[in-house]
């Protein structure tokens, strides 16, 4: 199994081949399409994640020690954010995400580059999933 | 060069490029951009005659103080209120409605007592009346929209009791961009013995204010939505009213003596600019509405229809799109549209529109229980100034069309 730093890192190279910021977008759109379907009974309101402009979902499973996370947005670039986020994360066991500075996040260029609004959304999303991680340790 | 192009070169924001492309400032209902003359007037005032207002007497203090008072025989005109006494200047529209809701709350608001507001509200139209009814006990009462976004003014005459203390309603509603008929508004609740107030935050930018002519008791606007300088603003209030209402907030010029017995104030309007005024900012509020003015020229103004009529005809073309604020003739509605539009969230569509170079806004437009009304999370509003141009509008669509096409896929 591949390292949590491998896959941030091959994350990044996969984002680093868009220069363009619509062809970026068009990358999270495919992504958050691509994003296995939420159940909507999981659509409630303590799996709401606060602080994003649209409404996202997460909902996490421990099995064997580690955590498996699903997630849902009414908004597909917010949807394609958290599918990525997750992709990363899940899988992981609570030690290794809690330990995790989510700086990988940086080098994607998402921060500066999306709304106020917006980033404080992604940071809502990496806060959730740390704390979610923390709690589970 | 056009008169549009020549007033356009007033605003250099609008020359600026963002990613590589140039801006389409769509936003303006939030703020406007600044005209030159306006930058020019505050650092005027800042750099040659900045000084404390009415207090010294020097000449530095006395120069500002010309600016400051000539500024509001400006504002007084420019509203055809009857007398200077009657324009107090505050930091912005949501600061007068508080001053309003605190001071008239307190002169006239009794436990069981009720205000009325309109449901197409900004938050800044409704909190402070919340937080009055809370104080004292009293009742808000909602004047509903239909679903064209219309007050239903019909139903108006039967909120009104003679418990209804004060009515207070938007001039164009932020969201939905339709006029109100205030006129008829004011003339209901006047015959009822109601005064009532009136939110002028964007209808000072689209429309002709004259607060003899709309018989209005309060009638209050920020003046960065018309090009002034941000912290700054303007309450129109009937005088007679202002007279019997207590100061908001105590200290500074509101005083007229203060002695440990108790202190008297001074009176309109200093009574209700109290602490250091917006020295520098004011002023700025005379250049801006000479560029409001600048701007009724017949040219912007059939420019500014022509995008009503571009923008309506393409919107309703557009498969899926849901227009809120659907006007009943088209001098009803300002070049304000907002809406949503199915598989594709607003705030996707704002995010690749700003990649566009296209400035609009996503989200709950400090209108939530008008969001709740039309059973939506948010909308995309574009709003334009009447700087904008006819082939912004054009852009925009095409950005749109663009933006969908990706969503939708």
């Amino acid at each position: 199994m591949k390292s949590l730093q491998e896959i941030q890192a091959e994350v990044v190279e996969d984002f680093s081949m868009y220069d363009e910021w619509l062809d970026k977008y068009e990358y999270l759109i495919d992504l958050g399409r691509r994003l296995e379907p939420f159940p909507e009974e999981l659509k409630t309101d303590d799996r709401l994640i606060k602080g994003c402009q649209s409404r996202v979902w997460l909902d996490t499973r421990e099995e064997d020690g580690r955590l498996y996370f699903r997630a849902d947005s009414d908004a597909i670039i917010t949807k394609g954010i958290i599918s990525l986020l997750i992709g990363v994360y899940s899988g992981r066991t609570a030690a290794e995400i809690a330990a995790d500075d989510f700086s990988f996040v940086d080098s994607l260029g998402l921060r500066e580059n999306l709304s106020p609004t917006r980033a404080n959304g992604l940071a809502s999303m990496i806060e959730t999933l740390r704390q979610t991680a923390q709690k589970c340790c | 060069m056009t008169q549009l192009e020549k007033i356009r070169q007033e605003f250099p924001a609008l020359g600026e490029q963002v990613y590589g492309k140039p801006l389409v400032y769509l936003d303006n209902a939030a703020t406007s951009q600044r005209p030159l003359s306006v930058v020019r007037k505050w650092e005027e005032v800042t750099l040659k005659y900045n000084a404390n207002l009415h207090r010294a007497v020097h000449r530095l203090a006395d120069l500002a103080t010309q600016e400051y008072e000539a500024t509001r025989d400006a504002v007084r005109d420019y509203l055809n209120a009857e007398s200077r006494q009657e324009i107090v200047f505050t930091s912005g529209a949501t600061a007068a409605i508080n001053l309003v809701a605190f001071s008239f709350g307190e002169a006239f608001v009794r436990e069981g007592d009720e205000i009325v507001v309109s449901e197409a509200e900004h938050h800044s139209n409704i909190v402070p009346w919340q937080m009055l009814c809370e104080r004292k006990g009293a009742r808000l009462k909602v004047l509903p929209v239909d679903d064209g976004g219309r007050l239903c003014l019909e139903a108006l005459p039967g909120l009104l009791t003679p418990r209804t203390k004060l009515v207070c309603v938007a001039h164009i509603s932020n969201v939905l961009g339709l006029v109100n008929p205030v006129k008829e508004v004011v003339k209901i609740c006047h015959s009822a013995g109601c005064p009532v107030l009136v939110d002028g935050a964007q209808g000072i930018v689209h429309e002709r204010v004259d607060v003899r002519d709309l018989v209005c008791d309060f009638y209050v606007f920020s003046g960065h939505k018309v090009y002034a300088a941000p912290g700054t603003g303007v309450l129109y209030g009937r005088r007679a009213l202002l007279e019997q209402m207590p100061p908001y907030m105590g200290g500074g010029e509101m005083i007229g003596t203060v002695r440990w017995t108790g202190t008297t104030y001074a009176p309109l309007p200093q009574k209700f600019e109290a602490g250091t005024q917006n020295i520098a900012g004011t002023p700025t509020l005379r250049p801006a509405l000479e560029m409001a003015q600048a701007l009724r020229d017949p040219a912007v103004e059939a420019e500014q229809r022509a995008i009503k009529e571009f923008m309506l005809n393409k919107l309703s073309g557009i498969p899926g799109l849901r227009l809120y604020g659907i006007p009943a003739s088209p001098e009803e509605k300002i070049p304000l549209f907002s809406f949503s539009v199915e598989q594709a969230h607003h705030e996707d569509l704002a995010l690749i529109l700003d990649k566009l170079g296209v400035a609009v806004r996503s989200g709950q437009m400090c209108a939530e229980p008008l969001m709740d009304r039309f059973g939506v999370t948010g909308m995309l509003r574009v709003s334009f100034a009447p700087y904008n141009t006819l082939q912004e509008a054009e852009y925009f669509i095409q950005s749109l069309e663009r933006a969908i096409k990706m969503l939708r896929g």
